[in-house]
């Protein structure tokens, strides 16, 4: 008896410190910033919608949600498409060289961005490439591809070996092969895969951060942290700010959560 | 062979781009260390391991050095022990339980900018949620400056990282909790084994593997929790809360000490890859397959 009390208050103790800081914010930015300083953490007494109208007045908020949204879909896509090919190769072939390809893949598993993030900057400078969301996506996509190619690679070792031999013998070329046999087997996986780094870019503000400085190019996280500098200590501004960027992650998440846990499942193995 | 030569053009591209912007930067980081390169000006020079003689008397970089690591010892310490806890009792696959690890796991999908903003909100001395509970609940007197006291600041930033990602641990460990045979379970049971008994003498040493990777994820995490700090106290006050990702930052785009950053970045580097391997070497050793 006493066990099971403690056991359900552990786990609605931890609920209610997961959802109370969300439902707080949520609540600061449905107040009037009069409303909010003489009660912060009471409900709204009526609910106000003017911070939010007033974020999307003067902010391009539309522009940044654009921007996150490019670079998001651009470094997803293409790391998906390289990683794809690259695991393919590696899972075919089992020859010295294509092993050497993984390892080397898997050895940069074991370098944080951070400790990178000097050469690369000064080197997509010298090339041109700052203040680019071309620039921005090819850098995430090198820097995310050993995660990639880490996962995709270990779940194609688990398709069925036997329909690709027998698509090789009846004389279809790898291109074909991977087209229609190995990518069409492998959608749940490469669903699982873009869930994960999907979070990674979405939230990312390490490289946004170094490589874009326009105000036209900021990406979600980056302009959230201009806001701040706007509106010093302005919290029922910047808890705005907090919940339209959540908010289409955690839309996203309601509706694809099985692809979110197992890609972070398959993501955090790599240890 | 044939196949090899075939499956070549899978491989260039993907091996092309890693080459050129991550494989090649890296290389020149190293050389960068060796270097009084500021960052901007066309030319350095070279010499040769001064900037890591530097590192060893600079003071932030000793002061940041100790702080990545209590930081890290935190968050690991309660982030799985915390996780650890609540998988024991969110294991079964029941959507009570499902629903639950699903709430659990939404701090981890936010950015940590919003993760910081939201906790900057919570940790406010006047009007956060932290201090106006302790005044209500009559405790007023423990009351901090959760944020601005030096003493304090690490601890709090290592709790908001703990808070947003033990639902991810949870997942994790209930992964490793699913895998274990339930006949073993029973069968310990039916031979008359307490609950303490089958935890410590089946559930636990099967969950070692799962433990290591929460362990090893989490160390690692905790050294890349630049975007949480920066965004909360860009690591203040008097750098309290400096670590080695937000010096090796400050030091090469404030103070524009290109070359001093990159020994950091290896330095750096070094450490993880030495707490990497200790880690599997003690953690590894006691595990058990049945």
């Amino acid at each position: 008896m006493l066990l099971r009390f403690t056991r359900a208050a552990l786990l609605t103790g931890f609920g209610a410190a997961v959802l109370l800081p969300l439902l707080l914010v949520g609540g600061a930015s449905l107040k009037s910033a009069p409303d909010f300083y003489a009660d912060p953490l009471g409900l709204p007494k009526q609910l106000f919608f003017g911070n939010y109208s007033a974020l999307f007045e003067n902010q391009p908020m539309w522009s940044y949600f654009r921007n996150s949204a490019a670079v998001t879909l651009g470094t997803v896509g293409l790391a998906l498409l390289l990683s794809g090919m690259l695991a393919y190769g590696i899972v075919r072939s089992r020859s010295r060289w294509t092993q050497a390809v993984y390892a080397v893949f898997v050895l940069g598993l074991a370098v944080p961005s951070q400790v990178n993030m000097l050469p690369i900057y000064s080197f997509v400078r010298r090339l041109g490439l700052t203040n680019s969301h071309a620039g921005l996506i090819l850098v995430s996509v090198s820097v995310l591809l050993p995660l990639s190619v880490f996962m995709l690679a270990g779940f194609m070792r688990s398709l069925p070996h036997e329909i690709l031999e027998a698509g090789s013998i009846d004389g279809a070329g790898e291109w074909r092969l991977f087209a229609t046999v190995a990518v069409p087997l492998s959608a749940p996986y490469f669903a699982a895969t873009a869930a994960f780094l999907f979070v990674i870019v979405w939230n990312d503000l390490l490289f946004p951060m170094m490589l874009l400085n326009g105000r036209e190019k900021l990406t979600l996280p980056l302009a959230m942290l201009q806001f701040r500098g706007e509106y010093v200590s302005n919290y029922t501004m910047l808890m705005t700010g907090v919940v339209i960027t959540a908010l289409p992650m955690i839309l996203i998440y309601v509706f694809l959560q099985k692809y979110f846990i197992t890609g972070m499942l398959a993501g955090s193995l790599k240890g | 062979m044939k196949r090899t030569r075939s499956l070549l053009p899978f491989l260039l591209p993907g091996l092309l781009l890693y080459a050129v912007l991550f494989v090649y930067p890296s290389l020149t980081g190293l050389y960068y260390s060796l270097t009084d390169w500021d960052g901007i000006s066309p030319s350095n020079r070279f010499v040769g391991l001064e900037q890591y003689g530097k590192l060893m008397d600079h003071i932030v970089f000793r002061k940041s050095l100790g702080n990545n690591l209590k930081f890290m010892l935190a968050v690991v310490l309660l982030q799985s022990s915390v996780s650890l806890v609540l998988a024991l009792q969110l294991w079964r696959k029941s959507r009570f339980h499902t629903a639950l690890r699903s709430l659990y796991f939404v701090p981890t999908i936010l950015s940590s900018v919003a993760v910081g903003f939201i906790w900057t909100f919570l940790y406010d001395p006047t009007l956060g949620l932290l201090n106006t509970s302790l005044e209500r609940g009559g405790l007023s007197g423990w009351t901090q400056n959760w944020l601005g006291n030096p003493k304090l600041a690490l601890y709090s930033l290592a709790f908001v990282q703990a808070w947003a990602h033990i639902g991810q641990m949870v997942i994790l460990f209930v992964a490793g909790l699913q895998s274990i045979p339930s006949e073993l379970l029973e069968a310990a049971r039916m031979d008359g084994g307490s609950r303490r008994q089958v935890f410590f003498r089946i559930t636990w040493p099967l969950l070692a593997p799962a433990a290591t990777i929460v362990v090893a994820y989490t160390t690692i995490q905790s050294f890349k929790a630049f975007d949480l700090i920066f965004t909360m106290t860009s690591g203040g006050p008097n750098y309290s809360t400096e670590i080695l990702s937000t010096f090796i930052y400050s030091t090469a785009f404030t103070n524009y000490s290109f070359g001093l950053a990159s020994a950091a970045s290896v330095l750096f580097l070094v450490l993880i890859a030495a707490i990497t391997f200790i880690q599997f070497r003690l953690l590894r050793a006691d595990r058990i397959t049945y």
